[in-house]
């Protein structure tokens, strides 16, 4: 195993069931419906980097992330961190000491902090969960450690969490993700439930706690421009599937996939105040009954016979059959 | 670097004491708002009082028969022309002082009350947490018991199982098996309601990110269930247990009256309200009278204090 | 030119609690011409929501208008009765919410929903009304409009029905048009087709636009001025340009230099220590004092009026020539 390999993705599947009720199909007919949220993903991220995965709504992000974290058995495919798989063979002792080096942040701070718990009591649970530590003296000097790390206050752990803002909640929650010493860390939209400068200043904790303890991330979010300047490689995911991967500044400057190109202008920019956009069509299609082919097929202006019928692999970085067929060329650096 | 980490400091973090912290919250204003429910608190209080030192307030000790004397049967309220000290509220056909029996049954009644929601939460809780948070076939198994217990009236039930129990047993019961079989049966019939709202206060919970976060480091269920998501479904449980014990109280009055309940020897304000029942049409009002306006009045205060609980709990009926 | 389509004086806005009046709104003046789109911007608790509620008189108790004047082209709207201003409201002002399923009853087709509000507004017949809306909703983008006119909210994706609330706000004809945060619930590629055609409504009809939302992005894109919201006060008004590209006031530098970007490369984005106050507390003098780098004495303690030294108002004493003594950087 090589470094770059530190988290790999291999065929990632999630198959969720929406059927009605049992007694419903029975009565009413009607098949067992299934919804493809996650269909074939594989990535790898490096030891120390930032791997994003970017998408709008229903594009099966968040299930990736839950995955990979072992919150959510995958239908198919394999997690493997460190050369341990998340899934499957590896004894319960040794996913213990995995998880340890595992650990997330998500979406909603007024969510993922039990509102009845005092903020030093959240942030000690790791510690005791893996015996870290011995002695409540010690936890509690640790725990003041991690809070400063983090720009609070030692004293705010006797809060509870709804006496801070979102802001500081969200860095409660950093905190309870290093206080197992965690090495990956997955965060899923971190920063779209805060305002601006609040959203600054944690991109900019996240970044510096990153080069100070070497953390690697795998950074889930649906704005491009906060993806754009977290990540060092980033992967395009559309209905479950990943369409284009490529590193931080390649793509931007030249978007391959047709999808990418479209959302890349889709975007509302400070630097591009009144410019003329190029038309954007159509919305997302129902994942529970999506296009055949290429799922991107209706609303992309390449579109051939070959798009409406047959998926396309990714290769090169991109899945694409305009691309790959030379039929449309990445676009220029500009 | 260190500075570009550190935040604006958090206002001063002055810890506030458990009681001041109360004094400033919502529960507490909207408390002081209601005139109604501080008289309700008031003698609610009172009658808890009462039960608790019934034992110094009371002129007898009424379960002791050696005290009671027949020649003072039958006597009206002290400000009756016929009534005599110390029968504050006058006496029974044994002589037995109803101010001391009121007193007494009070403390039965709380207590059977009590202890039957005690009981019926700590079920409820139980099966409503394990049925939200495994879900599949156990929830579905606990919840159509829970449906199927709903369609029977929990009196009835109370009956059934006061019936099987004292079959089962035989015979003349002692005073203490009575309580136990009382706070059983109303144990048993009242667990559905604190299921139902548990179970679907952890289908809420256990999708919270603070619990995927307890998941994360590998707590057993267990754990999650009692230190995570306990904590954060008790506020509608502690409504639903207020009004219970009204409802409670009210239940093992009518068992008592209809005699399946607390034996005259040991009364409860029910048993009180059943032995002046036979009396109410030889003119001695008082011996029904008085046990039944004390009922009365305790489970309307335990109701509105119930009512005003679960308006101030949730704000959104405000 | 002639009188602004809207013009709010001195607006302010109180909510009374058991521990006091919050300032919700203190002393905000703005106005929106013809055919132009103000954006109002700021963080959560600024009070720029408030502020679009009080235009069209939807603060409810225990919140109230404590004191200005709201002028819709010259009439004053803020001292009508509730049953005036409901007129006022759907005929002259038009409004977008955040989620287009909280403005649709999901009872009605869309087309009985706007031949209703036609019909309340102006003195078509049914079939004239009828023939408005699909009009209305051909104008708005939504294909095939006279078979789409039968169909219920539900049945419409979350990027249509807000186009159905768009078309339902211009069913009278509205002098002006308040929408707030109307993009925030759509995604990125829906968003910007909704960006486009508020544009274009507002430049072919002439309808005055006041845009609230959070994303400065929405507002570069759309806005002809923008409004700097903070702590219930505007601390900077000005032509978009200006305000994004050369921001004057020290928060609004901040705010501008928060945003990542898709151009350019920046290690560190700008950060403003600190968050916005709650309104229980916040601080005298300037509201921002705490957060400011450039912060001197007179912040602490004398609250900054819009001053319009430089081509646009900003409420900041480093503006202020009487105690100007730092020359701040403009270009971010």
């Amino acid at each position: 195993m090589t470094d770059s390999h530190y988290v790999d993705v291999r065929d990632l599947r999630r198959v969720f069931e929406v059927s009605k009720p049992w007694l419903n199909r029975i009565l009413e007919g009607g098949d067992r419906q299934f919804l493809k949220a996650v269909d074939g993903i594989s990535f790898q991220i490096a030891k120390g980097e930032t791997f994003a995965l970017v998408g709008e709504s229903g594009s099966g992000k968040s299930t990736v992330a839950r995955m990979v974290v072992g919150l959510l058995p995958p239908s198919g495919g394999e997690v493997r961190i460190d050369n341990v798989p998340m899934v499957g063979r590896a004894s319960s002792t040794e996913r213990q000491r995995l998880r340890r080096r595992i650990q997330m942040i998500f979406q909603d701070p007024y969510a993922s902090l039990n509102p009845r718990w005092r903020v030093a009591e959240i942030v000690a649970e790791p510690i005791r969960a893996f015996a870290l530590i011995d002695g409540e003296r010690d936890i509690k000097a640790r725990v003041g450690e991690l809070l400063s790390l983090v720009g609070l206050h030692p004293a705010d752990g006797a809060k509870f969490p709804h006496e801070f803002s979102g802001g500081q909640r969200q860095r409660v929650a950093i905190a309870r993700a290093l206080a197992s010493n965690a090495e990956f860390i997955v965060c899923d939209e971190p920063t779209s439930a805060l305002d601006v400068s609040v959203q600054a200043q944690i991109l900019n904790l996240m970044r510096d706690l990153q080069d100070r303890l070497g953390l690697t991330y795998l950074f889930i979010s649906h704005n491009l421009a906060v993806v754009r300047h977290m990540a060092s490689r980033i992967g395009v995911m559309y209905l479950g599937r990943l369409v284009e991967i490529s590193g931080g500044r390649e793509l931007f400057s030249s978007p391959k996939h047709p999808y990418t190109r479209m959302l890349l202008d889709a975007v509302p920019d400070l630097d591009m105040t009144s410019r003329q956009r190029l038309p954007v069509s159509g919305e997302i299609p129902n994942p529970i009954n999506p296009p055949s082919g290429c799922t991107f097929n209706p609303r992309c202006p390449f579109t051939n016979e070959r798009c409406r019928a047959e998926v396309p692999l990714l290769r090169d970085g991109v899945a694409c059959h305009a691309i790959h067929e030379g039929r449309l060329s990445p676009l220029a650096a500009a | 670097m260190n500075t570009s980490i550190q935040s604006s400091p958090i206002s001063s973090s002055s810890e506030a004491s458990w009681l001041s912290r109360f004094r400033d919250s919502d529960i507490w204003a909207s408390f002081k708002r209601s005139k109604l429910t501080m008289v309700a608190a008031g003698i609610a209080v009172l009658f808890i009082l009462a039960a608790i030192c019934a034992g110094v307030l009371s002129p007898q000790d009424p379960f002791d028969p050696a005290q009671l004397e027949l020649l003072n049967s039958r006597l009206p309220p002290i400000w009756d022309a016929e009534g005599q000290a110390p029968f504050l509220l006058g006496t029974d056909e044994q002589g037995r002082d109803i101010f001391s029996a009121i007193l007494h049954g009070l403390r039965i009644s709380l207590a059977v009350g009590i202890l039957g929601v005690a009981f019926s939460a700590t079920l409820g809780i139980a099966l409503g947490l394990i049925a939200g948070y495994f879900g599949g076939f156990t929830d579905t198994l606990i919840m159509r018991i829970a449906d199927v217990q709903l369609t029977f009236p929990a009196i009835l039930i109370a009956l059934l199982i006061d019936g099987v129990v004292k079959s089962v047993l035989g015979g003349e019961l002692d005073a203490g098996t009575i309580l136990s079989v009382l706070v059983f049966s109303i144990g048993l019939s009242f667990w559905v309601q604190y299921a139902r709202t548990v179970r679907g206060s952890v289908l809420v919970e256990k999708n919270k990110d603070y619990v995927a976060a307890a998941k994360l480091i590998g707590l057993p269920a267990s754990t999650i269930l009692i230190k995570h998501i306990l904590p954060n479904v008790t506020g509608p449980v502690l409504v639903i247990a207020t009004i219970n014990l009204a409802l409670a109280i009210i239940t093992e009055a009518t068992l008592s009256f209809l005699g399946t309940g607390m034996p005259e020897t040991m009364p409860s304000l029910g048993t009180l309200i059943r032995i002046g029942n036979n009396y109410l049409f030889s003119g001695e009002w008082w011996i029904v009278a008085f046990p039944s306006f004390a009922l009365a009045m305790l489970v309307l205060s335990i109701n509105l204090l119930g009512d005003w609980l679960r308006d101030a709990l949730n704000p959104k009926l405000r | 030119m002639g009188a602004p389509v809207l013009s709010v004086r001195n607006l302010k806005v109180e909510f009374v609690t058991r521990r006091g009046v919050l300032k919700a709104i203190d002393d905000v003046s703005f106005d929106i011409e013809r055919g132009e789109v103000l954006g109002v911007v700021g963080e959560s608790g600024a009070g720029k929501s408030v502020t679009g509620s009080a235009v069209i008189g939807l603060i409810d108790p225990p919140g109230r208008i404590a004191g200005g004047q709201i002028l819709l082209n010259g009439e004053r709207i803020d001292n009508m009765s509730p049953e005036q201003i409901r007129k006022v409201r759907g005929k002259r002002v038009g409004m977008i919410f955040q989620d287009p399923l909280t403005s649709l009853n999901p009872l009605y087709t869309v087309g009985e929903q706007l031949e209703e509000t036609i019909q309340t507004h102006t003195n078509l017949t049914r079939a004239g009304a009828r023939k408005r809306a699909v009009d209305l909703l051909a104008e708005v983008g939504i294909p095939a409009p006279d078979r789409r006119i039968d169909s219920y909210p539900h049945e419409f994706s979350g990027g249509m029905r807000q186009r159905v609330v768009i078309a339902l706000a211009l069913c009278a004809d509205p002098e002006l048009i308040i929408a707030d945060e109307p993009t925030t619930a759509l995604d990125v590629s829906v968003q910007a087709q909704v960006i486009a055609l508020l544009k274009r409504l507002g430049r072919e009809r002439g309808t005055a636009i006041m845009l609230v939302t959070h994303d400065m992005g929405v507002i570069a894109e759309t806005a002809d001025r923008v409004a700097v919201m903070y702590a219930g006060r505007i601390a900077e008004i000005g032509p978009v340009e200006k305000v994004v590209r050369q921001p004057l006031h020290p928060y609004a530098q901040g705010l501008m230099g928060a945003i990542p970007t898709l151009k350019g490369h920046i290690h560190r984005l700008t950060q403003i220590p600190g968050s916005m106050p709650r309104l229980s507390a916040i601080p005298p003098g300037c509201s921002f004092n705490p957060r400011c780098p450039f912060a001197f004495e007179r912040c602490k303690v004398d609250r900054p009026e819009a001053i319009a030294r430089y081509e646009h108002p900003v409420a900041c004493h480093l503006y202020d020539q009487s105690s100007a003594k730092v020359e701040v950087a403009s270009d971010r």
